[in-house]
Parts: C-alpha cells; structure tokens; sequence
C-alpha cells in the first residue's frame, strides 16, 4: 500500500501563533511552541512530524504565507 | 490661424479639451455648466480620438474616477460649479497629495449653500486657499474670455503634468454661457500606452512588469519624519510654480490708481476705466491671470506706486487678502463687489473708486 | 517500511505548497489570524498563476487593507474612503485591456462607499470586486459597520446592535445581485482548507470574467476580526460559523453565462 509522507516548513520568525493550522490538520501535525520567536508569538512547528500527509491545508489557511510544504509517496 | 468658431466658455471647454488630446472627462450634471458634458456627449470623442466621457453617478465619484485615470498617467479632467466643487475637495486633496496632474473646471455660482445659479466668484478662498484638507495647493487659471477657456485647458493640462498637480479653471457663469468669437486649438492627439510608459512609467500605475518596482498612487504616510519630508517636496514645488505667474495690465503705465479683478469681473473693470477716464481719473487694470501662483511680487511693483487700488470681485472681498499682501498695505487697498449673482455695473465701479479710494 | 528522515522529505521536487511569488516580503500588519492575510495570499495566487502581474492594477481602501499594496507585488491605486470601484472604473475603462480589481472592508464598500459600489456594479463595469466582510470596523477600533449583526456588540453599540437605534444589517451582496450589470456574484469565506479552495475558485473565476466583458464579478468572503470580536482566532472562526453564516449564506447568488447587455436585451425581448 502507497502510504504518503509530508513535511512542512514554518517561518519560525514570521509566524503569529494564530494557530489556523492546528485546527486545519487533519492529522494533529501541528502544534504550538512553547518558546516563543522575537516578537512575542508561540510559533507553530510540526508536534508530530511522523503524521503529516503534506495535504497543505495548514498552509491554505495561514494568513501570513509562513508555511512551505513538502509530500513524498513513499511505498 | 487656427479654426474660428462662435461658441459658448462652456462648449469651448469640452472641445478644447478633446483637441488638448485629453483621454478622460468624469462628471454630474450642474448649473451652469451642464453644457461641458453634453457637448462632449453630442461630440462622442471615444468615436475620435478615443477620449472616454462618462457621466458619473455623483461629484464625489467623479473626482474620485478623476483619480483613478490620473494615476493611470492619463490626462483626465472633470467640471462642476460651486456646490459641486465642494464635493470633490475630498478627491482634490488626495490628487495633491499623490501628486497627480488633472483638470478640474469650476464655472462657479453665487454661495454659500446651494445659492444661486447666477455668476458669482466666491469660490476665490476654496480654490487658492485649500478648499479640501492639508497643506497643499491647486494651480489656478482664472480665464476672462472664451478665446482663454480654449486656452485654459491645454495650459492647464500642461502645468498639471509639469508639476504633477492638480490645475483647476476657476471661471464663472458669464464666460460660461457667453457666447464669443474663438480661434480653436490644433489637434494634439492622445499619448498611446507605449509613451505614456515611457514619460509616466516611473509612477502611474500602468502595470507593473518584473523588470521595474511597484507603482503605488497614495497620499498615506504614517511616519511623521517621512510625512514631513513630503510636506516640505511640496511646499518647494508650490514655490516653484512662480515661474509660471501670469497676469495682464491695461492702461497702467500712467495709472494712479488700480482695479485688480480676476476672471469676469476685469471685463466689467476695463469698462468702467473708459468711464473713469473720460472723468480725468487714472486708473488702470491688474488682473492675475494665475491665481496661484498668486503675482504678487509682479502687483507689489505696480502696486505701490499708486494712490490706492479697489479690488474689484463678484465676492464679499476675498482676492483682496493677496492684493494687501501684495502691496504689503503701503498703499489703500480696498474692495468693492456685488454678489448672490449680481454682475456689478461699470458706472457702479467707478463710483466706489471715487468714493472707497479717491474720496476716502 | 524504511523509516524517511525529515530531512529526505524537505527537498525541492517534494515540494507542494509555497508563498505565491507575487507575495512581498513585508510582515502583514494584519492581527494574528485576521482573514485579510488569506484573501490577499488568493488574490496573489490567482494573478501569478494567470500570469498577469503587469496587465493587473489594484485599488485599495481605507480600513485595515489600506496597506494591501504593501504585500501583493503589483501596481495600485489607494483610494479615498468607500471610492474605489470609482477608481477602479477609471483605470478599467482608460486602459481596458488590464485586469483592475478593488479590494474593500464592509465600512468602506457598505457604508460610505454604498453609493460608488452599487453605480460601478450597475455600469456593469469590467471589475473585480473583493468584498470583506467582518461586520465591524477593524482598523478604528471595532465601531459598528453596516453588515454588524443584531445584537453584536461593537465600540459604538456596546449593548449589541439595536434596530430600533442602528436599523438593520445590510446585505450588500443580495443587493448588488439584482443589478444587471453584475454577471457573477458570489459569497465565500476563508475559514477551512475547503473553504479557501473555494473562495480561490471564485476569485480565479471573477478575473477571468474580465476578459469575456461580462460584467462586474462580486465576491464578497465572510471573515472574522477576531481582535475586533474579542476572540481569539480559532473562537472566532467558530463564532462565525454559529452567527455570520445563517444570516450571511455562503454560496452563488448569480453566475451569469452572457453579458449583463445581452441578459437585458433578452428581458427586454419577453
């Protein structure tokens, strides 16, 4: 069976810490840091790295445009 | 010798506008100027020369569309009278702020409020002073003829783009409806988008390709340090435009005394220095012909070797302010006019010469 | 099944998703959260992938996407206070060959501009109208808007919007629907991975429609303003969900195949 394999990228110091992305993954990739960037925001970065399917929907509801997704299918 | 016609001020406008190779005019319906856009209209210069003429939904979106074009590098005009013009000091206060050319055409009627339809010069304040918000100024032609509402406009546009400001012709009712003997301009045709890139292409907003940065048409600044340095760019262009100062004498040569009257208003003056002089008095007639740049330095010369000058205006006494100034009160200056859209007489101005200045 | 290092995954031909080129590098000044940094993102998506940066001229408002030129790399135009579709039409019918958009907030479109956007969608005019509305003035400080709901409290009804004093929420989209000048009129929002599929689709579509002269295309996103609210992102979302929605149904409300000419022609014709 294909099984999918994603990552993402998130831009540490642009990040608000909004947390969209947390609710918009599927897989419970994401979470929120505890340390926080230079202006103050608990950025998000990937709690889970091992669930990520790479579907982008994260990145389609960041409003800053501050993560880069990666998918690979892995057999 | 270009094409002579009979025409009204206000027809003379929309057609000295599409000769000027104008792209756009935006506009409302208003007395008494209403025959700008229905000549246009009737003209169909989109079928010509490719001018768009549009009637708007309101003076605000006028301007506002006015705005737009400009950004564009597109030599765009609009016209109202008095309550009109008031509507768009929003949008005339956003063009000087951006730095945008336009035309802006105001056959003025007697205020405040809705007033009369009548002539009236009350506007002088609103159109050199400000009118809209901040620090900024409008570039004023106040025509006295229709040969000069022909003129006006292709002057107007030229001094727009020479300093990208707004110009505005500030004119009346009389020369808006009279009907006189013009010589048209020639044709100039409308710059293509190639040349308009080539002269504008570092700030309108012309779409932007990779090989440049961005054009933004704004008047936003939120830092004050940035802010101030705008202010000061353009108070220097503001002082600049005096190299631009135009104004007529007539019979001041001997002259002891002075009419200075603008616009329709110096009509009536050169009549009623005919009177006066059958009467032995010497007076004679200064009329800017740029409101701003206001020739001060020009009338201080003249100015101060008279006995005593009458500002002569369809206003309670507006343009007489610049004339003090001018001559930095070392002469009497005073003023006399009739308004609510009352023409004054000549006899009636001849009167208040004896009586304000010579008697006085 | 070998264990993929990370590492292996983060590579060039792995890649998916990235911010749209045409995507300045400026920080949004955005709240965290706030909707007006995913429309933007859309909006940059749709003119990069048609490939129209330099055929495209954008007018922006007064609210907070004052600033929008600030983040998408094209040409604009910021107009005063609820003038834009007046800006805008100047610039589509002077050079009618680009593709001219106004991005506007509810206080600027419904309330002050009321009068310019219902004149430019009934022209029918070439553009593309990107309406968001968060049912409050965001930028001043969370004051009432056109669009506040019943009840919602804002910074100028503390007490919840009352008819009685404030009348009633207006539904600029149901109005612009029954011009003629409108072809296709829409309401999305931005909240899920599916919604934002959709409201890309709608914009995609109203830039397209640019080119067949059809009409002005309306899309108006339900959005949050979660600092406008009082809530926090997520919450916000929810909130909207709950309350926006029912009152403001997502969905088409006119998608016209001919003109907005020919749609009357043939009216006139029955």
């Amino acid at each position: 069976m294909a099984k999918v394999r994603g990552a993402i990228v998130v831009d540490n110091e642009l990040c608000k810490g909004c947390g969209l992305c947390v609710v918009a993954c599927p897989t419970n990739t994401i979470g929120l840091a505890k340390e926080v960037n230079s202006k103050g925001y608990n950025y998000a970065y990937m709690e889970n790295p091992e669930a990520c399917i790479g579907c982008v929907n994260c990145a389609l509801v960041c409003p800053d445009s501050v993560i880069t997704v990666y998918k690979v299918k892995v057999s | 010798m270009g094409e002579l016609r009979l025409m009204k001020g206000n027809e003379v406008i929309a057609e000295a506008a599409i000769r000027a190779g104008a792209d756009g005019y935006f506009g409302y319906p208003i007395t008494p100027q209403s025959e700008i856009m229905e000549t246009l209209m009737a003209r169909k210069p989109w079928e010509e020369t490719g001018m768009v003429v549009l009637q708007a939904e309101s003076e605000v979106a006028s301007i506002n569309m006015v705005y737009g074009g400009a950004g564009c590098g597109k030599k765009v005009m609009t016209s109202s009278s008095s309550p009109g013009v008031s509507l768009m000091m929003e949008g005339v206060s956003y063009i000087a702020g951006a730095e945008l050319p336009c035309l802006v055409v105001n056959i003025v009627r007697g205020g405040p409020g809705l007033g009369t339809i009548q002539p009236s010069q009350a506007d002088y304040f609103q159109a050199v002073k400000g009118g809209g918000h901040g620090d900024y100024r409008l570039i004023v032609l106040a025509p006295n003829s229709v040969q000069e509402m022909n003129d006006h406009v292709a002057l107007g546009f030229d001094l727009a783009f020479k300093y990208r400001n707004p110009a505005m012709i500030l004119s009346d009712g009389v020369i808006g409806q009279m009907m006189e003997k013009v010589e048209l301009s020639d044709f100039t045709p409308r710059l293509t988008e190639k040349e308009i890139i080539e002269k504008y292409g570092d700030w309108a907003t012309t779409g932007k390709p990779r090989t440049r940065n961005q054009n933004v048409i704004t008047s936003l600044e939120l830092q004050s340090e940035i802010m101030e340095k705008r202010n000061q760019h353009l108070l220097k262009k503001y002082e600049s435009m005096q190299q631009d100062v135009m104004y007529e004498e007539i019979m001041t040569e001997d002259a002891e005394y002075l009419f200075v009257a603008f616009g329709s208003s110096s009509r009536i003056c050169q009549k009623a220095i005919e009177i006066a002089r059958e009467k032995g008095i010497k007076v004679g007639l200064f009329r800017p012909i740029t409101l701003y740049p206001f020739p001060t330095k020009q009338l201080k010369e003249r100015g101060q070797k008279m006995k005593g000058i009458l500002s002569v205006e369809m206003n309670a006494g507006q343009m007489i302010e610049d004339v003090k100034l001018a001559v930095e009160c070392k002469v009497p200056v005073e003023w006399f006019g009739r308004f609510g859209g009352i023409i004054p007489s000549p006899q009636e101005i001849v009167d208040a010469l004896e009586q304000k200045i010579i008697g006085g | 099944m070998a264990e993929l290092d990370i590492k292996d995954i983060i590579r060039e031909e792995n890649l998916v998703y990235k911010k749209s080129t045409l995507l300045t590098d400026n920080v949004m000044h955005y709240c965290p959260g706030c909707t007006h940094g995913v429309v933007h993102k859309l909006v940059a998506e749709v003119i990069e992938e048609m490939g129209i940066q330099e055929q495209t001229v954008g007018v922006s408002p007064v609210g907070c996407s004052v600033f929008a030129y600030n983040y998408i790399d094209i040409d604009w135009s910021e107009a005063a206070h609820g003038r834009a579709p007046a800006v805008a039409t100047a610039i589509k019918r002077l050079m009618p060959d680009k593709y001219v958009f106004t991005y506007q907030g509810d206080g600027d479109l419904a309330s002050i501009g009321a009068a310019e956007i219902l004149h430019a969608c009934n022209r029918g005019e070439d553009i593309v109208v990107i309406f968001i509305n968060n049912a409050i003035y965001g930028m001043t400080g969370g004051q009432m808007a056109p669009t506040t709901l019943v009840g919602m409290p804002t910074a100028t009804c503390p007490y919840g919007r009352d008819i009685s004093l404030n009348g009633y929420p207006l539904k600029m989209t149901e109005l612009v629907a029954q011009l003629p000048g409108t072809c296709f009129v829409t309401r999305q929002s931005a909240q899920s991975a599916a919604a934002v599929r959709k409201c890309k689709k709608a914009i995609r579509k109203a830039f397209e429609n640019q080119n067949k002269k059809k009409g002005t295309s309306f899309i108006e996103v339900v959005a949050t303003c979660n600092s406008g609210w009082k809530m926090n992102p997520v919450k916000a979302n929810e909130w909207m969900e709950k309350h926006m929605f029912p009152f403001y149904p997502l969905g088409d409300l006119k998608d016209c195949e001919k003109s907005p000419a020919e749609e009357y022609n043939k009216y006139m014709e029955e």
